[in-house]
């Protein structure tokens, strides 16, 4: 195999590099793997990169040179009009939450299904429960402009784990919510976690990190990838479900 | 913490790839239209009214000048001058007897000199009875066939060696500029009409383009969401179709009664030149599909150009 990987690996990367146009690369030689269950943060200072990655892992940018596989298929040859295929087995959190302005908070979290092709008949009770479950249950008809920060964002996280994706990725998910909120959103990513989802949580909030024993640290520094917990090899070794650290 | 709601029985259920295209107000919420009124719809339909009138202008001509054509591909003229009226009157009974006896005509009559003066009376006034003008002597032919090069030199040859002096015209040589002068009206009602769809499609293109651009950050949700170019570009020709359908009808609308008028303008003149460039069943069974045509026009032009949009994004 030309890359380093295994059978079940959720993502690989293979000496990937980033640039944009002619300007100096903003990643530089990642050589990672990204196992099935496991609960990554992404952390590194403003600029690092952090956002470059994780666009390349939800699939919004191709690498420059290097190798990704994700699910076990070669994202690099892959066809564009495949991509979706992939996109809709992630979830993503965006750090500017992305929603669409026109739609309430109902359209906004149903968008990923109804993307899906489910039926609209379908969609009420799953949005609904989701909803309330990040505690927006009253705000079903807002739009994005009457919410709050942290209210838009507990829409976009909504929106990002409704259809259960095999991969969460969140940009800085906790950034504008009150610590309460946060430790709420943490635990929600855990549980999806627990349930066998993936993610991966860029934050530069060190504390945060700390809220999760069993997650693993990547840290980006000037578009490279440093191991500070040695917890990831790069390249990674073929063990354990949790890869990394085993 | 209780487990979170996921929709994991519908994510199990959901299709691998390829969901279908998002249906109804599904749609409609996604891209919302401010429908109506904007000007693309009014600018189709001015579009589709111009083109109703060029394809109709364009199909009477082509009507007129093949009626015209019918009536007067057998037709020939004997033209006789004589000063002297009575050798005149002589050698056009002598001509008819010739032509007569030719097996390619079917009929001829000799024209009446009252007649003659009569048509004449407009430019000459009480002149065209004179006997010191002399009038030469017509006589109308009808052959069993169209009248070529081939019929008039046999013609010609046969009333030589009798009538010399006599000579024979077919009558569509008289007509031939004015054919080519509605031949060349025909061809700028098809240029009109090709430069109108040139500009209607630019008219889409430009509109499909500009919504694109408003919706621009939809689209990228959409597309990093896991919507696929069919579902996103589906949106779009929603909003195109139901602009070139509405500029279409009211554009149809204003031609066929621009068209109506136009005839009943025509058909005062009571001529009967324009009388055989009246339209017919079929011409109205054409000019019914415009506007089909340039709502087909405008679903192939607005798909391609939100399907090229999409794919300069990832």
């Amino acid at each position: 195999m030309a890359m380093n990987e295994r059978a079940g690996d959720t993502v690989n990367f293979d000496n990937v590099g980033l640039r944009y146009g002619t300007e100096p690369e903003v990643l530089s030689d990642l050589s990672f793997t990204l196992f099935p269950g496991s609960f990554y943060f992404l952390t590194g200072a403003s600029g690092a990169g952090k956002t470059s990655l994780l666009k390349l892992l939800y699939l919004a940018q191709r690498p420059s040179r290097g190798g990704i596989r994700m699910f076990g298929k070669d994202m690099i040859t892959l066809p564009r009009e495949q991509l979706p295929t992939y996109r809709r087995r992630l979830g993503v959190v965006f750090q500017d939450f992305r929603l669409v302005k026109h739609l309430t908070a109902f359209d906004n979290v149903a968008l990923p299904l109804r993307l899906a092709g489910v039926p609209e008949s379908e969609l009420q009770k799953p949005v609904d429960d989701m909803l309330d479950w990040v505690g927006l249950s009253h705000r079903v008809k807002a739009r994005p402009a009457t919410m709050s920060g942290g209210e838009q964002q507990r829409v976009a996280i909504a929106r990002a784990v409704i259809g259960r994706p095999d991969m969460l990725i969140a940009d800085e998910p906790t950034g504008n919510v009150d610590p309460e909120m946060a430790l709420k959103l943490l635990r929600l990513f855990e549980a999806l976690n627990r349930l066998g989802t993936t993610v991966v949580v860029a934050t530069h909030d060190v504390h945060l990190l700390k809220k999760v024993p069993e997650s693993l640290i990547m840290r980006l520094n000037k578009g490279r990838l440093t191991d500070p917990t040695g917890a990831l090899k790069f390249p990674p070794r073929s063990t354990g479900p949790m890869g990394a650290g085993q | 913490m209780s487990t979170p709601p996921f929709a994991t029985e519908l994510a199990d259920s959901t299709p691998a790839k390829a969901p279908g295209p998002l249906k109804g107000s599904a749609a409609a919420l996604l891209v919302p239209q401010a429908r109506l009124s904007g000007p693309i719809p009014w600018v189709i339909a001015i579009m589709i009214a111009l083109v109703v009138i060029a394809a109709a202008g364009g199909l009477a001509l082509n009507n007129l000048t093949g009626n015209a054509r019918a009536e007067l591909s057998g037709a020939v003229t004997i033209q006789i001058t004589e000063a002297n009226e009575t050798l005149r009157k002589q050698k056009a009974a002598t001509a008819a007897e010739v032509l007569t006896a030719q097996d390619i005509v079917a009929s001829l009559r000799v024209v009446p000199e009252e007649e003659l003066d009569e048509m004449l009376r407009p430019w000459l006034g009480d002149g065209a009875g004179s006997q010191d003008l002399p009038i030469p002597a017509l006589i109308d032919v009808q052959l069993s066939s169209a009248s070529g090069p081939e019929e008039i030199a046999r013609l010609q040859a046969a009333l030589d060696a009798d009538v010399p002096g006599a000579r024979v015209d077919a009558q569509s040589e008289w007509l031939q500029p004015v054919y080519s002068a509605l031949s060349s009206l025909q061809y700028l009602a098809l240029a009109l009409i090709a430069l109108l769809t040139f500009a209607c499609a630019a008219a889409v293109w430009l509109a499909a383009r500009s919504a694109f651009s408003n919706h621009r950050e939809t689209v990228e949700i959409m597309h990093l969401l896991g919507g696929t170019d069919a579902q996103i570009t589906r949106i779009f020709q929603r909003s195109v179709v139901r602009d070139a359908a509405f500029g279409g009808l009211v554009g149809l609308g204003l031609g066929a009664g621009a068209v109506w008028l136009l005839g009943r303008q025509f058909a005062a003149l009571d001529s009967g030149m324009v009388a055989g460039g009246v339209l017919g069943m079929s011409d109205w069974i054409i000019i019914a599909l415009i506007p089909l045509a340039g709502v087909a026009l405008a679903l192939v032009t607005g798909r391609y150009t939100i399907l090229m949009a999409l794919r300069r994004m990832l």
